[in-house]
């Protein structure tokens, strides 16, 4: 991970040696002509917007819908490496389940002191409304969304465990329909793992974590805070794509001890219910009082085990940054096994020593907020001006703990395409990881991110970065 | 289907209707400006009253001049009964109620969203109205295409078939509302020449001026024009016809559900008086008066509709 040394290529492993997974595409490509090429990209983009395909900005009047931009050069992933991050996020998710479960009962973990206590009773994530407290089937993130990066040929790190309510899912499927759509040649000469299947998946898993009283076919439901969510189109996606209702908190109410949606022909009782509200908006009798968008009462629905909430309440504090420093060990203490997936080095700020070496190498660093997402309030020092530096210094010395440090990692490039050719650009990836009892699916490919301006490492969406369709190949 | 599903669809439907409508009477107001300018800032201001935003053109504009009624109607934001008001309303319901609506009816509503609003950006001026006007026309078969095309035959299409009628019947009475007196047999009227501005207005604001012709030949006058409008099962644009698909709809609703409502009792007397009146017992026994009490029962079938079906909570 030296600093000079040029990022890891996915593609190009020189300008003339292609790596083995694009070799196809790169016969491909050769024969295409630029002009066609672009012509083929604007295409795309008014594709989504008919589709309706937008996220919504916080914050901005005007166009608050807006195109995630989609780049038509897939991200390609060949069978092995697929197999080994499969292994390394199956093995993360099993210790983040096992986590959860000990850190609302017995807490063994803080008992055998791998984890300061400190960390878990002070922390905000942390819902003591949870202590004690059996999710149906004993799953407690029902989908996982794990941020990989990857730094060279055998060199993946998770970034981020989304353990609470990872979106993005709707952008790797249509991001597939697109691809299809646009270019189906490209799918006869490459053998790619289909990703379509996942609404199927993902409603015969949260089915299958139903409560035990569910009698039959169970009533799933998605909990959506309404059209104004920057996530909203993903919400209708999937409730259509799984043929489920799209429910918002006012659609709720707690009829005779269960949780039941009002239709044209009177109160049905929902089993399971996706909600991609947060915890803090889920019950206003239970937590945030003004919230308008949850279910008064559902947590002690909930607690009497009479409904499913997916993800379970309470996971916040499995993807917390400052647990995160801890996954390592928190994988080994729940499996026993080493860790197969890599951790970044971590300075958590509010340790005086970590402190000092921040403060000093403030520049070479991208700091977080331990609560922050979406690549909002962060710092990358490399590409900081002297005054983001100075502001963002007195924000950090002002209350530490809020912040933690990582190295500014040489993430790996893919080719996007340009008005001058294809030209790289730093990448990262999201699978997506569903949990049923005794089972976790991985849908081969995910969501790969791509930082669209030249040499920038965030590729969030809400700071103008694109996606890429992610293949991953057949053997 | 949830409640308020039912209600985004129904809402949808309506405010698809009224932005048509709203099209209809621009266009029929166009018309009479072009071909006979002296009527036309009275023509203007009647429009402005049927969409039932008299107050709200008033206190920004004095007067009713065509450039600034046409404005105020298409593309004005503060106009809740604008078109570009009432397609972000359309839009926005049917972004709710998506995963009940087919592919092609969401794209279609989200197509006529991107279009108008560019198309509505600048204001609209003389030249290039018509084009406007009828690509919103367009756009709206565009839609019921859609939905006619591919929708299944149930209770989602019930409650769009319910929006689509009632504000149709609403729209249909509110001219005849502001029109009443020209279609009064008062001594005035009578032998006046078949050029009759008002007639003609209110004949090209509901888009029938030429079935009508073609229905009723050479004998136009205010009681056939009144009876065409109000009791023709033929005409899709009248009370009766209306009136017999929201009947028909909230049965289907019925049958499928298996019980009835307060709505569906509400819906057959509406429709009994329609059918047991004749134009001339209209007439005697009061037109406006008749179609006042008309606009407050189909106002009053709608709120039962939604309290029925739960579209509020």
């Amino acid at each position: 991970m030296a600093e000079d040394d040029p990022p890891f290529d996915e593609m190009f492993e020189s300008p003339e040696r292609i790596r083995p997974p694009y070799r196809r595409y790169d016969d491909w490509i050769k024969e295409e002509d630029l002009a066609r090429l672009r012509r083929k990209a604007e295409e795309s983009e008014s594709f989504f917007r008919r589709t309706g395909i937008t996220f919504n900005v916080y914050g901005r009047e005007e166009a608050t819908e807006r195109l995630i931009p989609f780049d038509i050069v897939p991200r390609v992933l060949s069978a092995r490496e697929w197999a080994r991050l499969a292994r390394g996020i199956d093995q993360r998710v099993r210790a983040i389940n096992a986590f959860l479960y000990d850190v609302y009962h017995r807490q063994e973990i803080l008992r055998a002191g791998r984890v300061p206590a400190g960390l878990i009773t002070g922390n905000e994530a942390f819902l003591p409304q949870m202590i004690g407290v059996s999710p149906p089937g004993g799953v407690y993130t029902h989908i996982v969304g794990v941020d990989i990066v990857r730094t060279g040929e055998d060199e993946f790190y998770v970034l981020e465990d989304n353990a609470r309510t990872p979106s993005g899912v709707s952008y790797m499927l249509e991001n597939r329909e697109t691809m299809l759509h646009m270019f189906p040649e490209l799918f006869t000469t490459n053998k790619v793992q289909n990703v379509s299947n996942y609404p199927e998946h993902l409603r015969r898993s949260l089915s299958a974590c139903a409560p035990d009283s569910c009698p039959g076919r169970p009533v799933v439901a998605i909990l959506t805070p309404g059209i104004h969510n920057s996530a909203y189109f993903e919400h209708s996606f999937l409730a259509d794509q799984m043929g489920v209702d799209l429910v918002e908190g006012s659609d709720l109410k707690v009829v005779d001890g269960r949780v039941a949606m009002r239709t044209t022909r009177g109160f049905q009782p929902i089993d399971v219910l996706y909600r991609r509200v947060d915890d803090d908006f889920l019950d206003p009798l239970n937590f945030n009082p003004a919230s308008v968008l949850g279910v008064p009462g559902v947590m002690d629905i909930y607690r009497a085990g009479n409904i499913t909430i997916a993800n379970a309440p309470g996971t916040g504090i499995a993807d917390d940054k400052a647990i995160y420093s801890y996954m390592p060990e928190i994988v080994q203490f729940y499996t026993g096994e080493k860790p197969i997936l890599g951790n970044i080095p971590t300075w958590r700020c509010g340790e005086k020593d970590a402190l000092a070496y921040v403060l000093d190498h403030i520049s070479e660093l991208v700091i977080k907020e331990v609560h922050g997402s979406g690549g909002y309030g962060m710092l990358v020092g490399p590409a900081a001006s002297k005054k983001e530096i100075t502001a963002f210094t007195a924000k950090l010395k002002a209350k530490p703990a809020n912040y933690i440090a990582q190295p500014t990692l040489a993430l790996s490039t893919v080719p996007v395409l340009t008005r001058q050719g294809l030209a790289p650009r730093h990448v990262d990836l999201r699978p997506f990881v569903l949990v049923s009892p005794n089972r976790i699916d991985l849908v081969p490919g995910g969501l790969t991110r791509v930082a669209l301006k030249k040499g920038s490492l965030v590729v969030n969406s809400s700071q103008g970065g694109g996606t890429k369709d992610t293949w991953v190949l057949e053997e | 289907m949830l409640g308020r599903t039912a209600g985004g669809l129904f809402w949808m439907f309506r405010y698809l209707e009224r932005s048509e409508n709203t099209a209809r009477l621009i266009e029929a107001g166009f018309r009479i400006a072009l071909t006979r300018s002296a009527a036309a800032e009275d023509e203007w201001s009647s429009i402005v009253t049927v969409t039932g935003s008299r107050e709200a053109y008033l206190a920004r504009q004095d007067t009713f001049s065509g450039a600034q009624v046409v404005n105020f109607l298409l593309r004005e934001k503060q106009n809740p009964s604008s078109v570009i008001s009432v397609i972000e309303a359309a839009r926005n319901n049917a972004r709710m109620v998506r995963t009940a609506l087919t592919r092609e009816v969401w794209e279609a509503v989200n197509e006529t969203w991107i279009l108008f609003r560019d198309l509505l950006a600048r204001p609209i001026n003389e030249r290039d109205l018509p084009q406007v006007l009828a690509t919103i026309r367009q756009q709206g078969a565009l839609v019921r295409g859609a939905l006619h095309g591919t929708m299944l035959r149930n209770d989602i299409y019930d409650f769009a078939r319910l929006g689509t009628f009632l504000e149709r019947a609403d729209n249909t009475a509110r001219i005849l509302n502001v029109k009443y007196y020209v279609l009064l047999p008062s001594v005035s009227y009578v032998g006046t020449s078949l050029d009759n501005v008002q007639w003609e207005t209110i004949l090209r604001s509901v888009s029938a001026y030429r079935s009508y012709r073609w229905l009723y030949g050479g004998q136009i006058n205010a009681r056939s024009i009144a009876d065409f409008l109000l009791l023709d099962l033929s005409m899709p644009r009248s009370l009766a016809f209306c009136y017999e698909k929201i009947y028909r709809n909230l049965n289907y609703l019925a049958d499928d559900y298996g019980f009835r409502n307060n709505c569906h009792d509400q819906a057959m007397t509406i429709r009994e008086r329609l059918a047991g009146h004749t134009i001339d017992t209209i007439l005697d026994s009061g037109l406006h008066e008749f179609v006042e009490e008309f606009i407050r029962d189909n106002n009053q079938l709608g709120r039962e509709i939604e309290t029925n079906y739960r579209f509020i909570g």
